[in-house]
């Protein structure tokens, strides 16, 4: 990891401490993910280990395994991956996403190679064994394009994962009205339906590049247990598994 | 690298040690499980008691591969009887029997002495790789990623988890500012191992009598494990009798259908009471067993529930690690407490309602819970249900208690 020791700013890194702590507290803002980061970790470390033909009960299973985190926000994926044995690289294009990342990296005692920037600054030769679009693409302004840089970073032998949130009805009420007005778990205006993405669009986009779909899956909230689970209802929130075909 | 440090165990009884075997099977070596307990300094358990171990934490037992050690001298309750009868009553009637088995061949619950089960626990803890001390947990200090755990010696070790199972007086419970909430019972239970002459033909019975139930627990060997209830001044009152008249209150109680009685061990009279805490969990710090809770023995339920907490923790845990999730992380934690924390206030609401039920002489009560128990009798799906959540079979288990192993 670097550091600029000369002209760290006190006052900076406090700011930055307090957005880790934030982005890090499992009933603070980011709860929602907190909750939904075991299904996550679990799709991914079970694909990984069929893909690969690890053991998941092995706790060092993604061993020697190159994973780059696209959007990785203050590393609540790179940091889980990295103790399983990854090495991860995790790019946010927000500057201080990645101080909070790294903030809570140095804490946890974790080597995580965080850089601020996008897959499009990338260098071009970087490969990796698994690459993970998780929640970016419905921010994203070009989508084929970004997914175009996706495919051409992830080595043959390796997979893509992508979760993000589907564009239909339903999606509407529960992504948009239900999570951003009734029960405010995000800001309003976090997400833009028509920025939403169908996995045919995806699959065409994947195409392209000689990528299938593998695996789909959905990610459904049951309100009265509070919880989140894995079920094959994709209307709302989706995760799928592309490798090159 | 798993960037996990290890986890410390306060406390060597059945939780704790059944909770470090359940750890080191589902993690594996990497991540380092101490427990931490002056008595096992000694050679072997000194518990005189017996305990029932229902049929789900048998199944944990096996699991864990400590049951086949006990499994010869563990006593099968093959029959239930339970009556509600005054002291001097000529005849009990009864008012209920359980046929014992939940599965067809697996009864509900073997009868167990403690010295023998720990002793096992502690033999295969050992040969697994779990470090057992014999110093004890004088407090701790949370650091920014870690508990620092510190022992009677001067040692502080780093980990990422500690866990209090340290019993109902619990210090780290205590240190960690955690309040109960409970009363104490005017009931003390006089535990007492007696010879018999004629076989029980691995009957248990228990008689609600107006101090108290009087429990009769089927050891080997024409020998029966008693649980038996008075108020705290009589109990105390009893223990401390000279031979021939204890044998005669003795004799009283237990009547003379297993013939000739004799006192094995010298009785001991337990204070009851009842609580909960308030949290089960603290900041990389959870509570399990009698540090957690403490109920009434009348259903004979404790310390299933502590095994209960040890199996959920143990598999929250293990998940986390599998995921590559910190173990210590509030949101783990929180996952063991929604499991735990409820069942064991239900159990804690239904034995005391229990114990208030029947602890009396009062008539109208008397005919309400007789009718009751009669209903449960003529009722067989309702007497199964009852079965098997005296088992702990019921609701959602944690995989140990099923016998699959993490």
């Amino acid at each position: 990891m670097s550091s600029s020791a000369t002209t760290v700013d006190p006052a900076e890194v406090a700011r930055f401490s307090r957005l880790s702590a934030e982005w890090w507290d499992p009933a603070g803002k980011m709860a929602p993910l907190h909750k939904i980061n075991p299904l996550r970790l679990t799709y991914i470390r079970d694909a990984a280990c069929r893909k690969f033909d690890r053991s998941a009960r092995s706790l060092g299973c993604l061993s020697g395994l190159r994973i780059l985190d696209i959007g990785c926000g203050a590393g609540l994926l790179c940091e889980p991956l990295t103790r399983l044995g990854a090495q991860v690289v995790g790019v946010d294009p927000s500057e201080s996403n990645i101080a909070a990342a790294k903030v809570h990296a140095a804490k946890s005692e974790l080597l995580i190679d965080y850089r601020c920037t996008t897959i499009e600054e990338m260098n071009r030769h970087e490969r990796f064994d698994i690459v993970l679009a998780m929640e970016v693409v419905e921010h994203v302004t070009d989508v084929g394009a970004f997914l175009d840089r996706c495919a051409a970073m992830t080595k043959p032998s390796g997979f893509m994962t992508v979760s993000t949130i589907n564009r239909t009805l339903k999606s509407f009420a529960l992504a948009i009205v239900g999570a951003e007005y009734v029960l405010r778990w995000l800001p309003r205006g976090t997400h833009q339906w028509s920025k939403f993405v169908t996995p045919d669009e995806l699959a065409r986009h994947l195409e392209r590049n000689r990528f299938g779909i593998t695996d789909q899956a959905g990610v459904v909230y049951s309100p009265f247990a509070d919880r989140w689970s894995v079920a094959s209802d994709v209307d709302v929130n989706y995760m799928l598994i592309a490798e090159a075909v | 690298m798993t960037g996990q440090r290890g986890i410390v165990i306060c406390g060597g009884a059945f939780a704790g040690l059944g909770l470090a075997l359940a750890l080191r099977q589902g993690l594996g070596p990497e991540i380092p499980v101490i427990v931490a307990d002056p008595a096992l300094a000694m050679r072997s358990s000194r518990d005189p008691r017996a305990s029932a171990i229902v049929a789900a934490c048998r199944r944990m037992f096996e699991a864990l591969g400590v049951w086949d050690q006990v499994a010869s001298d563990a006593q099968p309750i093959l029959d239930m009887v339970v009556t509600d009868s005054r002291l001097d009553d000529a005849m009990r009637p009864t008012f209920l029997t359980f046929g014992g088995d939940v599965e067809p061949g697996e009864p509900f619950a073997h009868m167990v002495e403690n010295r023998q089960l720990i002793d096992a626990l502690v033999a295969r803890a050992e040969a697994e790789g779990v470090t057992l001390r014999s110093d004890a947990v004088i407090g701790y200090q949370s650091r920014d990623n870690s508990i620092a755990v510190e022992f009677a010696n001067g040692d502080v070790v780093e980990a990422s988890l500690l866990v209090a199972a340290d019993g109902a007086r619990s210090k780290l419970r205590e240190q960690a500012g955690i309040a109960t909430h409970g009363w104490e019972y005017d009931q003390s239970g006089i535990v007492v191992t007696v010879g018999h002459e004629r076989d029980h033909q691995g009957r248990a019975e228990e008689h609600f009598l107006p101090a108290g139930p009087f429990a009769i627990l089927p050891l080997k060997g024409n020998r029966s494990s008693l649980v038996w209830t008075e108020t705290r001044s009589e109990a105390a009152r009893i223990a401390a009798l000279p031979d021939n008249e204890f044998h005669t209150e003795l004799e009283r109680r237990f009547g003379l259908y297993l013939g000739e009685l004799k006192a094995i061990d010298k009785p001991r009279a337990f204070p009851l009471g009842y609580f909960v805490a308030r949290s089960f969990i603290a900041e990389r710090l959870a509570l399990i067993g009698d540090a957690a809770h403490v109920i009434h023995p009348i259903a004979g339920q404790g310390l299933n529930l502590g095994l209960k907490d040890a199996a959920a923790l143990a598999e929250a845990v293990v998940d986390a690690a599998r995921l590559g999730i910190d173990i210590g992380q509030a949101d783990v934690l929180d996952r063991y407490q929604r499991w735990r924390r409820f069942d064991t206030m239900a159990m804690g609401v239904a034995t005391n309602a229990l114990n208030v039920m029947f602890s009396n002489d009062v008539t109208p009560l008397r005919v309400a819970r007789d009718i009751g128990l009669g209903l449960v009798d003529r009722l067989p799906p309702l007497k199964s249900a009852f079965i098997k959540q005296a088992a702990g079979l019921t609701g959602d288990v944690p995989r140990l208690l099923k016998g699959e192993a993490l």
